[in-house]
């Protein structure tokens, strides 16, 4: 984790108010980590190393176990994400439909890799596994909407609608 | 009770909800009750009916008339036609792709006359937020029965009977699964379900617990009672919230009705269930990794023995049962072992849900007996290929399974005989390929799969998959040597005999298989430096055919990277230096003078 994040950590008072209910309410709960961590990235977002402190200190689980946990398993990001997150699925059904070509079109339009996210925060680029709508193959989500039985030169359209 | 005389079943699964479901829903009821019709219209929110492709999917009853790909302007037809006149809108109406007749009720068409529904039977039947309809559809009366006329021992019997295997891939037989966990020591264990659905192109337990969460809810309990456990846990992806959101409203409505919690039926019998989300590791499909990931750790597997029957979550007792297992059990002790088994083939009873992708017309979700060939799958419910494209094989077990080639389409699926020919059932995603598909590609994307997902715990597995990874990328590239093929067996065989878990033992089957059935794609590959299929950028180059060309210029105008000179009315070439390879220019000529 490279210190500009660090820096770049601004939590407010509400957030974490709302983190240590969650906290509180699982306290009796066996294995109850991964949970928390869902709930902590919905409430900032991502997972910095701030929001892992706090978790660790609150729970007694140590800070390198944590952070083990929220390196492995994908869902969960230390970096923040943008505020249209685009998701290009990648599973079989999408890929043999070109699901590949339309996530090269969007990295080129953005000008970003898989991962990142643009410089004015706008639209972060994730490519996801399976999200089960094979039957619309290929298919994007950017948030909560999802485009299905797309073609490479749709995407421009539906970048210019956010 | 209020009586209407219409009901109208709207699919909001995922694929349906995508494309704008419930605001149909919302508009239908609007548009009803200005019509004066909400007393004798009601609208049903459903689970999936399978044929995804052509979504939005309305049903109406009692005909039985489906209408597709409604859109939220057909609506307004749909209410004042069919509802108010009593005239089908004909255009929406579902029809066969070769027949001019439309289809006067769902029976009747092709994609659902080959299926047998019995773990979909409730899905794009019932409201699924609605524990009423479960319960009017026999639900909780499988649990009712075991719990006040059948012994432990007695359904763990009956399971057995049933022959029925684990439909999470493996085929493991459940009935002697549940009877280790029972014959285990112990005053605490545990019944997990497996909803960690993580095999790209296949979504049937996501389909099963958004359109019938109740069943698996059910079956879980059974399976408490008869291995003597009080507490369940459904391990399921984050990625599926509308099942998530589904399964939570079924637990609270269960235990609202004293279906879940404590002195189930008045019985001394409690049992509960909780909900644990996944975080995106594939790996965690696998039961060790599964357990470890509920109790709050990094999914990784461990070795076994011992097995979870014996020690499992927290060291305990525990069975862990995927979703279309769960949702075959209720059926079977309604119905009886001996009704079961008169379904399907030899050694594999019952039926199996597939989820039917890629190259194919009706994708979507079929449930069809054991033993039914891949041709009729293909042909007669999936309706064949589109474009008029020619079938090339179809992948079954995702990154674990293997390929059925073209000339084996009429192999019977069971667990069984898809073994026998170097694929597996898996947990039942099917994606058809095509003509334009590349094997090596394939091969490769499925590797690509396994190399991020792999857990790393595992020398064999971290390094083996990335080694074959690389092998294949060289190939695609152009760079492959004959030797490669030897290296990729040798890998392959040890990987599979030395790796921990499953993920890395089955990983080079889908190289394996397509080894096997597609060795001239990979040897064109790396002797002629061609990929048939097309795909294999590196491998392509673009040919303006100069007998063909007329020299109008157009392919010239619309390349992005000014590779294409020539005269007007004259042959035209491309500067195969600046070449991108994109296919702009074969796909926009006028008279496909282009040939790569």
């Amino acid at each position: 984790m490279s210190e500009q994040q660090v820096q770049g950590f601004n939590g407010t008072k509400e957030q974490e108010a709302r983190l240590l209910a969650v906290l509180g309410k699982n306290k009796d709960v066996r294995g109850s980590i991964i949970p928390i961590l869902h709930e902590a990235q919905d409430i900032y977002g991502y997972l910095p190393l701030e929001v892992q402190k706090i978790i660790s200190k609150h729970t007694g689980v140590p800070l390198a176990e944590i952070y083990g946990i929220v390196s492995f398993y994908a869902q969960f990001s230390t970096q923040p994400k943008g505020k249209y997150k685009i998701g290009v699925c990648l599973g079989t059904a999408c890929y043999v439909k070109g699901s590949g070509e339309i996530l090269e079109k969007i990295k080129k339009i953005l000008n970003i890799d898989v991962g990142a996210c643009t410089t004015d925060g706008k639209f972060s680029l994730d490519a996801t596994r399976c999200i089960g709508a094979c039957g619309l193959a290929p298919v994007i989500t950017i948030n909560d909407d999802v485009y299905g039985r797309l073609s490479a030169d749709d995407i421009e359209g539906i970048l210019a609608k956010y | 009770m209020d009586m209407y005389r219409a009901h109208v079943l709207v699919c909001c699964g995922t694929g349906c909800t995508s494309s704008k479901s419930p605001q149909i829903i919302d508009s239908m009821e609007k548009l009803l009750a200005e019509n004066g019709l909400e007393t004798e219209v009601k609208v049903v929110k459903t689970g999936c009916f399978g044929l995804c492709a052509r979504g939005p999917i309305v049903v109406v009853y009692p005909e039985g008339i489906m209408y597709t790909h409604v859109d939220l302007s057909d609506v307004k037809e749909i209410v004042e036609e069919h509802f108010l006149k009593g005239r089908v809108v004909k255009r929406l109406v579902a029809s066969d792709e070769d027949s001019a007749e439309i289809a006067h009720s769902i029976q009747n068409l092709g994609f659902f006359k080959k299926q047998m529904r019995i773990a979909l039977r409730n899905c794009g039947m019932i409201n699924p937020e609605n524990i009423d309809e479960y319960i009017a559809h026999d639900g909780y009366a499988a649990l009712g029965k075991c719990l006040t006329a059948m012994t432990p021992q007695e359904v763990i019997d009956e399971v057995s009977k049933s022959q029925l295997r684990g439909r999470g891939g493996a085929g493991f037989p459940t009935g002697r699964k549940w009877s280790f966990a029972a014959q285990s020591k112990g005053d605490i264990k545990y019944v997990c379900c497996n909803a960690d659905e993580g095999d790209p192109g296949a979504f049937m337990d996501r389909s099963i617990l958004e359109g019938d969460p109740h069943s698996v809810l059910e079956a879980m309990a059974i399976a408490g009672y008869a291995i003597g456990s009080n507490q369940g846990y459904i391990y399921i992806r984050a990625e599926y919230p509308i099942a998530v959101e589904r399964l939570r409203i079924a637990i609270a409505q269960a235990k609202e009705y004293g279906l879940l919690g404590n002195n189930i039926f008045g019985t001394d019998f409690s049992f509960d269930i909780e909900l644990r989300l996944g975080a995106g590791a594939f790996v965690c499909g696998e039961e060790t990794a599964l357990m470890v990931s509920i109790e709050g750790n990094r999914g990784e597997p461990r070795t076994r023995p011992p097995f979870p029957a014996v020690k499992g979550l927290w060291g305990k007792p525990t069975i862990l049962n995927n979703v279309e297992t769960y949702a075959n059990i209720p059926m079977i002790l309604l119905k009886g072992a001996d009704w079961f088994t008169t379904i399907g083939t030899e050694k594999s009873k019952g039926t199996k849900v597939f989820a039917l992708g890629g190259k194919i017309n009706n994708t979507g979700l079929v449930e069809v007996p054991m033993g039914t060939t891949l041709r009729e799958i293909i042909e007669e419910i999936g309706g064949g290929i589109p474009h008029g494209k020619k079938f090339k094989a179809a992948q079954t077990g995702g990154p674990s399974g293997g390929c059925i080639p073209a000339e084996l389409i009429d192999t019977p699926i069971d667990y069984d005989s898809l073994t026998a020919i170097g694929a597996m059932m898996g947990s039942g995603g099917l994606i058809v390929m095509d003509e334009d598909n590349c094997m090596v590609d394939i091969a490769k994307f499925f590797l690509e799969f396994t190399v991020d997902e792999s857990c790393g715990k595992c020398s064999p597995c971290r390094i083996g998959t990335k080694r074959m990874h690389e092998i294949l990328e060289k190939i695609t590239k152009g760079q492959g040597e004959l030797s490669d093929i030897d290296k990729l067996e040798d890998l392959c065989n040890t990987i599979k005999i030395a790796a921990l878990c499953g993920l890395g033992q089955t990983a080079p089957n889908p190289i394996l298989s397509t080894l096997r059935y597609f060795k001239q794609e990979y040897l064109e590959h790396i002797v002629n430096k061609r990929c048939p299929a097309g795909v294999c950028k590196d491998l392509l180059s673009y040919i303006i055919m100069p007998d063909q060309c007329k020299g109008c210029g157009i392919c010239a105008k619309q390349c992005p990277v000014g590779a294409i000179s020539g005269e007007k009315k004259s042959a035209h070439v491309i500067d195969q230096s600046k070449c991108i390879k994109c296919g702009v220019c074969m796909s926009k000529c006028p008279f496909k003078a282009i040939k790569r």
